[in-house]
């Protein structure tokens, strides 16, 4: 039963993956095939040079803040707004279509648009601010180059195109509880609050943890959004792990030292997904 | 029998709780309908301030733009060849990666074998790795297969892609069915494989639909690989599709704005039909007493 999905996977992302760890061993340039050597002695060059890289570390750091902050945000609305929809007695249907909006627009999509509305001399936001008075013609907002205004328009795009996610898993976990635990509650005269600290939540931790895991993975290799809206700029203050990484093996042609790059990322994230499993696989044994 | 329980506090709580949701929804939609206003505004509207938030006159100037209407225009946007290429790619890969994540989801939901924690691991892992990643790699590889440019091998890719996530939310969908309704059926005289087709996978509906609606998406969606292994317009869809709108230094919003019209309407329609399958409940008092 595991066997298509498997051989779907090894070809798509386990050739790939050995591949670039082998060039990440390489000095390898895109635009000089002849550099494609592995040399013991210089197999570990890429990465003493990333670990000495400042722009890595600005790039890691801003990739921590950057998940942080949008996760838990969005973990916070969805939760809040499933348990609102969940309750919802007429239109449930209408409004998850409603919900689903944001989704169907394209990461690059998304990110051409928050990138216009943004826009610091003719885009929606400031134009608004401009007529409302709140700021005048002259001082209109660099939304997209001050520190930390880009990081916070990125943020605020991420958090608006993938909110529906993070509800509709966690609302269609609470659609399959059972109901009889409810009916239950509602005998021993639980108030609604009880209710959802103490049947919701606690049943709901599977699908939380699910939510969250696949979130914080996508969060983690951001790219189309921030590629559109900033680039990584200015000067770095918005570039995250992927879009450093993909700067230097296709823009940069340094396919190697991308490589590298890319390796040292997925081991982080390798780290990272372990730990969410782990509690997964704990939400599974309280059940 | 019904209505007569329902007091005057709870109606009004539920009257407060749909219009608090229909509030949020409608703040949530307002850039996606400031876009779709955008299509069919006229050119002296878009980057207008104070901004104009009703358009004054609706024109289908963009989209004849778009289809070759105009006849002062010299290119014209190839919009028919993205949509056949998305559809097929979108629609094959959805279809594969649900069926092929669905069997993987059942045996990890309810069977025991080596390697059953490595290889969820593995499913994961496979997430972490963004399409830039992947891009290159996978071009060196399609170029010796000849699978560049072409819908099938854009279309394997996706299935790869969806794969983990559509095997985690039906492997999740699996557990909260009641282990007892399998057995049940096991003891009514199904085997394995006619349990799953008769009982588990009828109740996991919801997930299957949620995991098809997340596989379109993410398919019709996706920039990185397309942009790098669909080089001509028979094969790109409409993502890359977006950048005829781009020019060095301008963007043609409107323009933009109207592509990105005619993308989601397929979208959303995908999501209408699936969406009805996610129903409360299925399980409902199928084990009392």
């Amino acid at each position: 039963m595991l066997l298509p999905s498997f051989v779907f996977i090894i070809i798509v992302t386990g050739f790939p993956l050995l591949y670039s760890l082998y060039v990440s061993f390489t000095p390898y340039e895109l635009l000089k095939p002849n550099s494609l050597i592995f040399e013991l002695p210089k197999a570990l060059n890429n990465y003493t040079r990333l670990l000495n890289d400042p722009v890595f570390w600005k790039s890691l750091g801003n990739t921590i803040i950057f998940l942080t902050v949008t996760v838990n945000l969005e973990y916070f609305l969805a939760l809040g707004l499933s348990q609102l929809l969940a309750q919802v007695t007429r239109g449930q249907a209408i409004m998850r279509t409603m919900l689903m909006i944001p989704m169907m627009f394209a990461p690059i999509l998304v990110g051409f648009q928050f990138r216009w509305f943004f826009n610091s001399n003719l885009g929606l936001v400031n134009n608004a601010l401009v007529s409302l008075g709140i700021i005048g013609e002259q001082t209109r907002i660099a939304w997209l180059v001050d520190e930390p205004l880009g990081m916070i328009c990125i943020i605020i795009a991420t958090i608006w195109m993938n909110l529906p996610v993070m509800t509709i898993i966690l609302l269609a976990g609470t659609l399959s509880l059972p109901q009889e635990t409810y009916e239950a509650a509602d005998v021993d005269g639980a108030s609604a609050w009880q209710k959802f600290r103490f049947i919701t939540l606690p049943l709901l931790a599977p699908f939380t943890y699910i939510a969250l895991t696949i979130r914080s993975l996508d969060v983690a290799r951001a790219f189309d959004i921030v590629r559109i809206m900033t680039d990584g700029g200015p000067a770095r203050r918005t570039e995250l792990i992927w879009t450093y990484a993909g700067r230097l093996a296709i823009e940069d042609t340094k396919f190697g030292l991308g490589s590298a790059m890319s390796w040292i990322t997925v081991i982080i994230s390798v780290g990272f997904t372990v730990y969410l499993f782990r509690q997964l696989v704990k939400s599974r044994i309280v059940e | 029998m019904i209505a007569s329980r329902v007091s005057p506090h709870r109606r009004l709580n539920s009257i407060i709780i749909n219009s608090f949701a229909w509030l949020i929804l409608i703040a949530l939609a307002l850039p996606a309908v400031w876009i779709i206003l955008t299509a069919f505004r006229s050119n002296s509207e878009i980057n207008a301030s104070p901004p104009v938030w009703i358009p004054r006159e609706i024109t289908f100037e963009a989209f004849g733009n778009m289809f070759g209407l105009n006849p002062n225009l010299q290119q014209r946007v190839a919009v028919e060849a993205y949509m056949f290429n998305s559809l097929f790619v979108a629609l094959s890969s959805t279809v594969v990666s649900v069926a092929a994540g669905t069997l993987a989801g059942y045996a990890f939901s309810r069977f025991k074998f080596r390697f059953h924690t490595a290889a969820f691991l593995m499913l994961m892992l496979s997430r972490t790795v963004p399409g830039v990643a992947l891009s290159l790699p996978l071009f060196l590889l399609f170029t010796r297969l000849g699978w560049t440019n072409s819908l099938v091998g854009l279309s394997f890719v996706y299935v790869a892609i969806n794969i983990p996530f559509a095997i985690w939310l039906m492997d999740g969908f699996f557990r909260q069915i009641p282990r007892d309704l399998t057995e049940a059926a096991y003891i009514d005289g199904c085997g394995y494989w006619s349990a799953f087709w008769r009982v588990d996978l009828p109740l996991a509906l919801p997930g299957l639909a949620t995991a098809a609606i997340f596989a379109f998406l993410a398919s019709w969606n996706e920039f990185q690989i397309v942009s790098v292994l669909a080089r001509n317009n028979a094969s790109k869809t409409f993502p890359p599709g977006l950048f005829t709108f781009t020019e060095q230094f301008t963007i043609d919003w409107r323009g933009m704005c109207a592509m990105s019209v005619l993308m989601m309407i397929p979208a959303i329609i995908f999501v209408i039909l699936t969406q009805r399958n996610l129903v409360r409940g299925l399980t409902f008092g199928a084990i009392k007493g």
